[in-house]
């Protein structure tokens, strides 16, 4: 087997250990236990107050665009690592390029903040 | 190869395993009936797609595919739930009755993908030979080659941004204008 699958082995290996080990002593815990649930029991606890309503709700759009601006800019790193790894040979011609990608993007932050949807009213 | 070749192989192994995650996440992702629920299986069928990248050799490809997506889309599709529907939990309305065409057209693209590959390269066997590809050939591609496509990407990201930004923003009064103009 190359290293290459070796070394993945042991991500796999670890990540089947951390599912076992959490899975086990739920397992054991849930066998030694009592169980004996009431209706009380089962409410969300908060600070010993009846929970009100649903624990889903709406939130603000605002949040959106930081949603957005995350994901944009995301895919702008995804760019950048393959970039860094050749810039030496590739040059002052690379850097050019990569500013003039950076730059097209940056142009987007700046209308989001003339926009003022970055303002937290 | 027959099937006992197939089945002593562990790769094979791994690979259904993975594979039937994946479909069981896709299955779940349009059958489920909590939204948030059919955004989480959506991120187990994207996990899965980035193992099977990453049993390709395909490394770089496989953690963009975790970055991006599982980091980022996903995070917006959860933000879209929030801000579009409230309240967001079980939702007996959410399965359409009209099942019939979708799983047809699905079954349709299904073939024709099938097909198009079967034709395309037949009995052909990638020789993974278990060698990450460097992420080197992808940057003097990207910035060689590909360098005019590269930076048409910034300003399709740039249009998407833009155009986010003006469906999700309020729209401001003229008194709120003149005073963010002072400023």
């Amino acid at each position: 087997m190359s290293p290459y699958f070796e070394s993945y082995l042991t991500v796999g290996a670890f990540a089947a250990l951390g599912v076992v080990l959490v899975l086990g002593i739920l397992g054991v815990a849930s066998i030694l236990r009592p169980d004996n649930p009431t209706k009380a029991k089962k409410l969300t606890y908060e600070c010993g107050v009846d929970a009100v309503g649903s624990g889903w709700s709406q939130s603000y759009i605002r949040y959106y665009v930081f949603g957005l601006l995350f994901v944009i800019f995301d895919v702008e790193a995804v760019f950048i690592f393959p970039w860094a790894i050749i810039l030496e040979d590739l040059g002052v011609f690379g850097l050019v390029e990569m500013l003039v990608f950076i730059g097209i993007l940056l142009l987007g932050l700046v209308y989001a903040i003339r926009k003022g949807v970055l303002q937290w009213e | 190869m027959t099937f006992v070749d197939w089945i002593s192989a562990p790769v094979n192994w791994v690979f259904t395993i993975i594979g039937l995650v994946v479909i069981f996440s896709g299955f779940r992702v349009v059958t489920s009936r909590n939204i948030v629920h059919a955004a989480l299986y959506l991120v187990g069928a994207l996990g899965g797609t980035a193992g099977l990248f990453l049993m390709l050799s395909a490394e770089f490809v496989a953690w963009v595919l975790v970055l991006v997506y599982i980091g980022a889309v996903i995070v917006l599709f959860l933000f879209g739930i929030m801000i579009t529907r409230a309240p967001t939990g079980l939702d007996e309305s959410l399965n359409s009755d009209h099942t019939a065409l979708p799983a047809l057209l699905a079954s349709g693209f299904f073939l024709m993908m099938s097909w198009a590959s079967i034709d395309a390269f037949g009995t052909q066997v990638i020789d993974s030979t278990g060698e990450p590809v460097p992420t080197e050939i992808i940057g003097e591609s990207l910035f060689g080659r590909f360098v005019i496509p590269f930076e048409v990407v910034s300003f399709v990201l740039l249009a998407a941004l833009i155009g986010g930004i003006t469906l999700a923003r309020r729209d401001l009064s003229p008194a709120e204008e003149e005073e963010r103009s002072a400023v």
